[in-house]
């Protein structure tokens, strides 16, 4: 067995960490694989083709952007913030909190499309994060407003995972029952599923806990 | 009945509307190029089911070739005077939310409840990636709510949409090349590669051995993969059934859904997750690249050690 399709994983942590234009990475990287697994450059392009054709469902979160666009213009993000402002009590670690523990939730019924970076982060929980951070009217810092932004999508993605993994329709739980099933081991996603419940917990504990220590960094 | 190709069909409008605008945007200092690219997109989601793999691979190419080179850029946009925005927040209020909950709402109602509906035998919602429609139809339904609510034109709506798009720029792109590389990485054998050379370089008759070297393989092809469902079959069929079921006896069931979530991990510290990872550094407009990865990195470590002390306890 050759190890020379190992090649385009080379350029690809490479392409990353010297922070050169990713989409030139990853089609380069596609490339050095393609060739070095022995592919002709007609195969390689048939398989960039059937791979976007197939795949275009990812782009789809720009049908939100008209949506986001108009509301942002009639003052979305700074409705989202004024409600909170208003609310003095409701501090950033309650905010970041009850997102967390509202996504792992809705998650975990399959509710999956409830709340997302497109849907749900850009225009409400990075405002009433940053309106949270600064009770009164200060100003936050440059720093701390890219922090605080980084940290809502952080929260976000960390709800979804560890959330949706214990739902028994979810395409993860299918897929591992499915390829066990394939090999003889038959399960029920039930089964697959609550196993997954002590790390959704671990998750939910150990984020809380860098959200109250990020809330009280940011507040200071 | 209303499938994926509809909801192509409108991703594909709307990218044709932005490249149109961008060859015609004189503030853009690359107004040809960047129409290119959008023009381009914008073909791939209109025609890609009829035009030829090969054609499609090379625009794949030229897209990525435009955005390396810088060839894409946005051009100015004159934002709402501060005063006017916090005067339209005032007077819509909640309203403002109404569309932004609608999408979420919509999606969930018709990916659950509608796509069952029919109308003579045939399905009014396409039973393929019922989700994925649904979100369509339901950011349809919610931009013209939106309308309504502003009394804003359509024309602002996309002027609106095109100035948030030129933002997120080449990332917009960016998890469907990945998706493409995964399968470019699938079809030379990388995952296979990589657990042989895991399974041959290790003593794995030792148990913890073979427990941590799974929970770590699983993290690490994730990472590569940029996705834990392709790196599951992988490291379950090279390493987790033939290693740990049959030579070790450990317990199937928590063996998959704490592998599973050790991939989970490593979502969290891949920029090839772009839709998790580097969308959102483009949509929330952070100057640093990796943000949102560092900022879960102290998350995802720790729980990588949780989870692999659940696996010794649990299997």
């Amino acid at each position: 067995m050759s190890w020379l399709p190992l090649a385009g994983i080379g350029v690809v942590v490479f392409g990353f960490a010297l922070r050169l234009n990713a989409a030139m990475v990853v089609v380069l990287a596609g490339v050095v694989t393609g060739l070095a697994a022995g592919m002709s450059p007609r195969e390689i392009l048939v398989a960039f083709g059937e791979g976007f054709r197939n795949n275009r469902f990812l782009g789809l979160f720009l049908l939100m952007l008209p949506v986001l666009g108009l509301l942002e213009r009639y003052g979305l993000r700074e409705h989202a913030a004024a409600w909170i402002a208003r609310r003095r009590r409701v501090g950033l670690f309650r905010v970041l909190l009850s997102y967390l523990a509202l996504r792992q939730l809705t998650a975990a019924m399959g509710l999956v499309s409830l709340g997302g970076q497109a849907q749900t982060v850009r225009p409400l929980l990075a405002p009433m994060a940053e309106a949270a951070a600064r009770p009164g009217s200060g100003v936050l810092s440059e720093e701390a407003r890219e922090d605080l932004r980084a940290m809502s999508a952080a929260t976000d993605n960390i709800g979804l995972f560890f959330g949706e993994d214990l739902f028994v329709a979810f395409g993860a739980v299918l897929l591992m029952q499915g390829v066990y099933a394939s090999h003889g081991i038959v399960l029920e996603p039930l089964e697959i599923a609550l196993w997954g419940l002590p790390t959704a917990l671990c998750a939910f504990v150990i984020h809380a806990f860098r959200l109250k220590r990020f809330s009280r960094r940011v507040q200071q | 009945m209303i499938g994926l190709a509809h909801v192509y069909t409108l991703a594909g409008i709307f990218l044709a509307a932005v490249a149109l605008l961008s060859f015609g945007d004189r503030s853009n200092p690359r107004r040809f190029s960047s129409g290119l690219f959008w023009g381009l997109l914008a073909t791939g989601f209109l025609a890609g089911d009829s035009l030829p793999a090969e054609a499609l691979g090379a625009m794949v190419i030229l897209l990525a070739l435009v955005a390396g080179c810088g060839g894409l850029r946005a051009g100015q946009h004159v934002p709402v005077a501060q005063p006017l925005l916090r005067e339209r927040a005032k007077r819509l209020g909640h309203l403002l939310l109404v569309p932004v909950l609608l999408v979420s709402l919509l999606t969930l109602a018709v990916a659950l409840g509608v796509s069952r509906l029919q109308i003579s035998g045939t399905p009014l919602v396409s039973p393929v990636q019922t989700t994925v429609v649904a979100l369509g139809i339901a950011c349809t339904i919610s931009l013209l709510v939106a309308l309504r609510i502003t009394r804003a034109s359509p024309r602002e709506a996309l002027e609106g949409g095109r100035h948030l798009l030129e933002a997120i720029g080449w990332a917009a792109l960016l998890p469907l090349l990945l998706a493409v590389l995964g399968s470019v990485f699938a079809r030379a054998g990388i995952g296979e590669l990589l657990s042989s050379a895991l399974t041959a370089s290790l003593p794995l008759e030792n148990h913890a051995v073979a427990l941590t070297a799974y929970a770590f393989g699983m993290t690490l092809l994730t990472m590569v993969m940029g996705n834990a469902f392709a790196a599951f079959p992988v490291i379950a069929i090279g390493l987790g059934l033939p290693v740990l079921v049959t030579q070790h006896h450990a317990d199937a069931a928590p063996l998959a859904a704490l592998g599973m979530l050790a991939g989970y991990c490593g979502t969290l510290l891949t920029p090839m997750a772009a839709n998790f990872n580097v969308v959102p550094v483009a949509l929330l407009g952070l100057r640093d690249q990796h943000a949102v990865l560092k900022a879960q990195a102290f998350t995802a470590l720790p729980l990588f050690v949780c989870n692999l002390v659940l696996l010794f306890l649990l299997t």
